[in-house]
């Protein structure tokens, strides 16, 4: 193919003379069909403009439909018009210029100044606008010509498109379109390039048209109804608007009607091209269709998200493609999605037939369409077959290599999943094929943070790639397993989630004895050969039945602790020591972390892949923490992590099925004496200083914060009080609760929830506040009419005493939706601005590009940054952002060492 | 009122910029593999430029060592223009 290289783009006004240069036709007639079905000569849709019904040619090039790419028209008006685009532009430049010479109203001093400048933006590929607007403000100051001693006029714009000349008795006089362009017109050429235009290219004159084009039929087709009838297009609509005003005008002015009609005609004329162009100007109705519905024009073509840039340029819809609902499936891999039968079916992969593939591919086409079949084959002259019943038989018999086959998507293909809204790169990633009876996606539950999906109806996209060098991208580079770390903050955030960090947790506290059948059992579907010495062994009970034993025979039973039981799918090798989630922070309050010998247990230690103790939780595995799956990403690799999260999850769902695990309304009850004590210690107490302080505040004896008014530091210590009411009865509803309690265990393990959900649910609500304070709106002086004026009580300015649990008071509960709505409020505020804020974020930084020598640099080769983020770490090959744990590699050299 | 000059050399937010000399510029040029004009660019106009310790002119190529959170210590080079 010849390729041809752009050497610049000029930008200019089209002059009349060129708009007739460029038409194919010249339009009068507002007519579109005839009576006989055919479109009219001169006509909007005139067959010299382009064709759109099947079987014409076009008269100007011969072409069929699909062959013309249609030709312009064009329509002389009568009456010369302001284009609506540049009307701001006419009054700058009307202002700036002689009312009589046409010269821009500045000293040649100044002139040559701003030409310089100009010229030197222009060099620097800068924009000339600032200078431009700043020469028409200079040269708008000017009152009497320089050059021909004329008086200068003041000029008003009249918005959308009149201008209005204002003398010195302050009579305003109208200056029509026709004055409009001699003024323009008399500006000489080497004025103009004081403007930032190219006389050559853009005359100031061609700003007032007198020529209208006419866009080929192609770019405003018609449709035919299902009633037969033709419906035609906005433009076109907009069109023979404007051709019946420039008759009816004509008409008028051969036949000599007063100049008041004429000037209401022009006025209309000047409206509909106006609409033509921009049917959404400030302060004029929008033309509309009979039906009522606003014309959609040339701008509003072009504009906006839907319009021609952003909608069909930048963005576009796609072929091989899927959508459906997900839903999970644990048992498939986390780089993998279950596609419905259905989808497979109509989405295919095109592959060519060659000597190597023949067999197989001969025995695809022989399936027809049921499933993994073809639905076209492309024979060697590319012709194109759809498979159909009654022909894939004897395609198969003739296929021959050099055909091409669109065969169906099967198990082990590579494609692209997607959840939208695409914040970050790991919301599209490659997963394998697996195809699956039902109608919905189904996706790991792991691999749901990094889509920040759910399964209450979330929907995700599908595609399929289409070329082998895309296949090798999106494994190599898109792969689910390479995505673990992400690049955000450099740990991962594929991990266990929810039920799976409960079960773990639950399996690695405490001591457990699991014999052989238990253990078995807790690692079905977990490939492990070797179950490893027992820890020990300990006496049947009574009545307890082992097998291959006879009579009264007591053999001990070998047990593996629960420790024993996780570290089998640990990988070998591995080291690993650190706090997890339950460590009550010792070294923080001065005392010595006691390490193995901590009473909770929450020093995990790993030596050799040996779980030595500590209790597994989302410190060590969930999502966005993970310590362990980081770590042996990093020493392991993308595959062995894949299989060890795979493992965890497998574990986690055997051990939890086990036990058995739920929650349920009666998990928040508390006894009546913790009630008791939540009542009286917690909220009374508080109460009552509460009390205690406002009659401080009443008394004048409240000491004041240093920087804050009186009234101020009444509301902080309420607050604060209050809110330490909350947390002392979080701290006795958890008490009374006990780390038994499902939903504490969800919170403490990190599985889900937080105990502040908590202590809501069981013991008290708290304060609700607006914009970080008490309620404090409503009525004059009070929130509510229950409350009298200036009350200052807690229970007056929204705080719940109540918990869910027991139910709130009218009062509360009106609070709790006060505070309710300011949360609702906020998100739909924040997702709007925070979409925004991306989409100008990735229009700044999309061509920024990592070089080989580690700089930043955008198209032109200009450095951005002389190390990619100073250090030049990918976050998603790093530790945590770091390059190295230094800490680590120490505490391994030593041991080494030793 | 007579109003001060402060410092701004001083304050702890201005990093430390310096004026490169030829040498050094062309060994800056040569290690990127880049002419003077693809480099970032600061405005002649620029408080820290027009300090009398700096003395840069147009053309001038000014190194600025910056505290980063993420390397510690970070270099950048920009070319003073007008």
């Amino acid at each position: 193919m010849r390729t041809k290289k752009i050497k610049g783009i000029k930008f200019g006004l089209l002059s009349a003379k060129e708009i007739r240069k460029m038409s194919a036709s010249r339009i009068i007639t507002p007519d579109t069909y005839g009576e006989d079905g055919f479109p009219i000569e001169r006509g909007l849709v005139n067959q010299h403009i382009g064709v759109i019904d099947p079987g014409l040619r076009c008269k100007t090039c011969g072409g069929r439909m699909g062959e013309c790419p249609g030709h312009f028209g064009h329509i002389d008006l009568e009456a010369a018009v302001i284009h609506i685009g540049y009307a701001k532009l006419i009054y700058r430049i009307l202002t700036a210029t002689c009312r009589k010479c046409g010269k821009v109203l500045l000293g040649e001093e100044d002139r040559n100044r701003f030409l310089e400048d100009i010229e030197r933006q222009r060099e620097r590929q800068a924009d000339v606008g600032d200078v431009v607007k700043l020469l028409f403000k200079e040269a708008a100051k000017c009152s009497v010509c320089m050059y021909c001693g004329e008086l200068q006029q003041r000029i008003k714009y009249d918005k959308p498109t009149a201008y209005k000349e204002i003398d010195e008795e302050e009579k305003e006089r109208r200056l029509m379109p026709t004055d409009v362009r001699e003024r323009l017109e008399r500006i000489p050429g080497e004025d103009v390039a004081l403007f930032g235009m190219a006389p050559k290219n853009a005359r100031p004159e061609w700003m007032v048209l007198t020529v209208l084009p006419v866009p080929p039929v192609t770019a405003r087709p018609s449709i035919t109804l299902e009633s037969g009838q033709r419906s035609e297009d906005d433009l076109t609509h907009k069109l023979v608007d404007i051709i019946r005003i420039n008759q009816r005008f004509m008409e008028n002015r051969d036949a000599g009607a007063p100049q008041l009609i004429i000037e209401d005609l022009w006025e209309l004329l000047q409206y509909h091209i106006n609409t033509y162009f921009d049917n959404d100007i400030a302060g004029v109705p929008p033309a509309r269709h009979r039906s009522g519905r606003p014309l959609k024009t040339i701008s509003q073509r072009l504009k906006g998200k839907e319009g021609r840039f952003r909608g069909s340029l930048s963005g576009k819809r796609v072929n091989f493609s899927a959508r459906t609902v997900i839903s999970p499936d644990p048992d498939i891999d986390i780089d993998e999605v279950g596609v419905p039968e259905a989808i497979a079916k109509e989405l295919t992969i095109t592959v060519n037939v060659t000597e190597r593939n023949f067999d197989v591919m001969r025995e695809t086409v022989r399936r027809g369409r049921t499933h993994p079949g073809v639905n076209y084959v492309r024979r060697s002259d590319g012709r194109k077959v759809k498979v159909t019943e009654s022909n894939y038989e004897t395609l198969a018999e003739e296929l021959d290599i050099g055909w091409k086959v669109e065969r169906h998507i099967r198990d082990g293909d590579i494609v692209l999943f997607n959840r939208q809204p695409s914040l970050h790169r790991l919301s599209i990633m490659a997963h394998y094929v697996m195809i699956m009876p039902g109608r919905t996606f189904r996706l790991n539950p792991t691999v749901c943070p990094p889509y920040n999906a759910d399964y209450d109806g979330d929907e995700m996209n599908m595609h399929v790639l289409q070329t082998e060098e895309a296949r090798a991208e999106a494994k190599i580079l898109m792969a689910v397993q390479r995505n673990i770390i992400s690049p955000r903050f450099g740990r991962p955030i594929i991990g266990s989630i929810h039920d799976y960090i409960t079960g773990l947790f639950l399996l690695t506290r405490g001591e457990k004895r699991f014999e052989k059948e238990k253990v078995l059992d807790i690692l079905h579907k977990i490939d492990i050969d070797d179950l490893g010495v027992p820890a020990g062994t300990f006496e049947p009970p009574d009545g307890y039945e082992v097998s291959g034993t006879k009579g009264d025979e007591v053999r001990p039973i070998p047990y593996w602790t629960e420790k024993q039981v996780f570290s089998m799918i640990l990988p070998r090798g591995l080291n690993l020591e650190f706090q997890g989630k339950t460590c009550a922070k010792c070294v923080e309050s001065g005392e010595e972390c006691k390490k193995e010998k901590c009473s909770r247990d929450a020093y995990v230690r790993i030596q050799d892949g040996n779980l030595v103790c500590g209790i597994i939780d989302e410190n060590a595995l969930g999502s966005f923490k993970g310590i362990i799956i980081a770590r042996i990403f990093r020493q392991y690799g993308e595959e062995i992590t894949k299989v060890f999260i795979k493992n965890v999850a497998r574990l986690a769902i055997n051990y939890i099925k086990q036990v058995g695990f739920s929650f349920g309304i009666s998990d928040e009850d508390i006894p009546e004496e913790g009630k008791e004590q939540i009542r009286e210690e917690a909220v009374h107490e508080a109460e009552e200083k509460v009390e205690r302080l406002i009659r401080a505040y009443e008394g004048e004896e409240l000491e004041t914060l240093p920087g804050r008014t009186v009234d101020e530091t009444l509301e902080l210590l309420i607050m604060q009080e209050l809110g330490r009411a909350r947390d002392y009865s979080g701290d006795i509803a958890e008490r009374y609760l006990g780390i038994e309690n499902p939903g504490v265990l969800m919170a403490k393990s990190g599985a889900r929830g937080s105990m502040l959900n908590l202590t809501q649910m069981a013991a008290c609500v708290g304060q609700q506040s607006v914009r970080g304070e008490r309620i404090k709106r409503g009525y004059r002086g009070r929130t509510l009419p229950h409350f009298k004026p200036g009350d200052r009580s807690a229970d007056a300015h929204g705080f719940v005493r109540a918990s869910f649990k027991d139910g709130l008071s009218p009062t509360e509960y009106f609070f709790h939706a006060v505070g309710g709505r300011e949360a609702l409020v906020d998100t739909a505020v924040r997702t709007s601005q925070s979409g925004y804020f991306q989409r100008r974020l990735i229009n700044a930084l999309q061509d920024l590009e990592v070089k080989n020598d580690g700089t930043v640099r955008e198209t032109r080769g200009t450095v951005v940054q002389f190390k990619y983020g100073d250090d030049g770490v990918d976050p998603s090959k790093s530790d945590s952002g770091k390059f190295v744990d230094i800490d680590e590699v120490i505490r391994e050299s030593i041991k080494v060492e030793t | 009122m007579k109003k001060e000059k402060v410092p701004i050399l001083e304050h702890e937010l201005v990093p430390k910029h310096e004026v490169l000399g030829e040498e050094a510029v062309a060994e800056l040029l040569d290690t990127y593999k880049i002419k003077k004009e693809q480099l970032p660019k600061i405005k002649l106009s620029d408080p820290v430029i027009k300090e009398k310790e700096i003395k840069a002119d147009v053309g001038d190529v000014v190194r600025i060592r910056r505290e980063s959170r993420t390397a510690g210590k970070a270099l950048s080079y920009r070319l003073v223009i007008e």
